[in-house]
C-alpha cells in the first residue's frame, strides 16, 4: 500500500539530492503519479505514445519546476495494460537509462501484465507494505513473483507503522515483517498526517524536511543513493520490562 | 516466570501476536501453492525413484498438500503391485526394469554395505 505516495516522495527527494530522475507512472489505465506530484495539468503524452511513435521521449517527459532534474513519464489513461508488452516496457527502460540516474517506476496493484510489465524493465524492486496481515501476505506473494524474474536486490519499505500500536502490543513490529517475509529493509514510514494535505495539494512531502514521513522518505532516498542511513527507532517496545510495566499500570488508572 | 505473570497482567492483551500468528499459517498455505509444472516434475521424480523400490501403478497416483490448522502435509498415495528385493540402480531412474539391471543391482548393493 502507498507505491504511488511512495513514488513520488523518493523521486522529490533524490532530485533534490542532485540526481537526474524519471518517475515512470506504469499504471496504464489507472494513472495518478500525476495528481500525487501535481503535475496533471502538464501532460500532453504519455509513454505509449513514444512507444508507438506518435511522439519522442522528451516531448512526453513532463518536467517538474519545483526542482531541478525531476521528471514523469505519465502512463496512458484511454488505454488497457495490453496496450504494451514486455520487450516494449524494456526498450522504454533503454532509453531512459541513457538520460537518468534513477528510473523509478510505479507499478499498478495486482499480479497481473501491468505488474509482470512495470517490473520487466527494472534493475532492483522496492515492496511496500503496511504491518497488516492482508498486506504482509500480498508482499509475499510479489516477493515471490519478483524471485521468479530475477529481480535482485528486493527491498522493503514499511508503510503506515503506527509506532504508539506497536507499543501496546496492536500492530506488527518492524522486526516481525522482516522476520516473515525474510528481505532487506530498506525503510520504515511512520503513518503520518501530511500524507494526505500532501496529496490534496499535489506537493509530495518531501519538497520540505518537516514531517516524520518526509524525514523516513529522504532517508530512503538517501540509501538508494548508496549511502548508509541508521534506522530511527519508531517502534521500540517499551512494553517489557518493569517499569514499562508500571507506566502502563498508572497509564490505565487515569 | 513471576516476569511473565507480570507482563500477562500490565500487557492489554495486544492483537499483534494473533497477527503474526495468523500470517505465519497463511504463508504456508500460500507457498505451498506451487506451480503445475513443479507437481508435475515432482510426481516424474518421485515414480523414478520409488520405482526402484517397486513396481507402483502410476496411472493411480494421487498426490496433494493437506492443510491442517497449524501446519501442511504433501501426501502421495501411491498403489504398491510388487516389492523389488534389491532396488535398481539410481542412474536409471525410469519406470521400466532394464534387462542388465542384476549385475549393477549387486554392485549397487555392496556399495551401500
Amino acid at each position: 500500500m502507498g507505491k504511488t505516495t511512495t513514488t513520488s516522495n523518493i523521486a522529490v527527494a533524490l532530485a533534490r539530492g542532485g540526481h537526474r530522475v524519471v518517475a515512470v507512472d506504469a499504471d496504464i489505465g489507472l494513472r495518478n503519479l500525476d495528481v500525487i506530484m501535481g503535475l496533471e495539468n502538464r501532460v500532453v503524452y504519455n509513454f505509449i505514445d513514444v512507444l508507438e511513435g506518435t511522439c519522442r521521449l522528451h516531448q512526453a517527459l513532463v518536467r517538474d519546476k519545483r526542482v531541478e532534474n525531476l521528471f514523469l513519464l505519465p502512463a496512458a489513461q484511454t488505454r488497457t495494460k495490453d496496450a504494451v508488452n514486455s520487450a516494449q516496457m524494456e526498450e522504454l527502460c533503454a532509453m531512459l537509462r541513457k538520460e537518468f540516474d534513477f528510473i523509478l517506476l510505479d507499478s499498478p496493484a495486482g499480479i497481473e501484465s501491468g505488474f509482470r510489465n512495470a517490473a520487466v524493465g527494472a534493475d532492483e524492486a522496492i515492496v511496500i507494505a503496511t504491518p497488516e496481515v492482508s498486506s504482509v501476505r500480498d508482499a509475499d506473494r510479489i516477493i515471490g513473483l519478483l524471485e521468479s524474474m530475477g529481480k535482485t536486490p528486493i527491498r522493503l519499505v514499511i508503510n503506515r507503522l503506527r509506532p504508539n500500536l506497536v507499543r501496546q502490543g496492536d500492530m506488527l513490529e518492524v522486526s516481525d515483517v522482516l522476520d516473515i517475509l525474510a528481505i532487506d529493509l530498506l525503510g520504515i514510514v511512520p503513518e503520518d498526517d501530511s500524507v494526505v494535505k500532501a496529496s490534496n495539494r499535489g506537493e509530495p512531502l518531501t519538497f520540505t524536511d518537516t514531517s516524520p514521513a518526509s524525514k523516513a522518505f529522504q532517508r530512503i532516498a538517501l540509501r538508494i543513493a548508496g549511502e548508509d542511513v541508521p534506522f530511527p527507532k519508531f517502534d521500540e517496545d517499551r512494553s517489557s520490562g518493569f517499569f514499562a510495566a508500571l507506566r502502563k499500570f498508572f497509564g490505565r488508572t487515569e | 516466570m513471576a516476569m511473565e505473570f507480570l507482563k500477562k497482567f500490565f500487557s492489554r492483551g495486544g492483537s499483534k501476536n494473533t497477527a503474526k500468528e495468523r500470517l505465519q499459517i497463511v504463508l504456508i498455505h500460500d507457498r505451498a501453492d506451487i506451480s503445475p509444472e513443479m507437481l508435475d516434475s515432482l510426481r516424474r521424480d518421485m515414480i523414478g525413484v520409488i520405482t526402484r523400490y517397486m513396481d507402483i501403478d502410476t496411472s493411480k497416483i494421487e498426490m496433494d498438500f493437506d492443510r491442517e490448522d497449524r501446519s501442511v502435509a504433501f501426501v502421495a498415495n501411491i498403489p504398491v503391485i510388487r516389492i523389488k528385493r534389491t532396488p535398481l540402480p539410481e542412474e536409471t531412474g525410469g519406470e521400466k526394469k532394464d534387462d542388465g539391471g542384476k549385475k549393477t543391482q549387486s554392485k549397487r548393493k555392496t556399495g551401500r554395505a
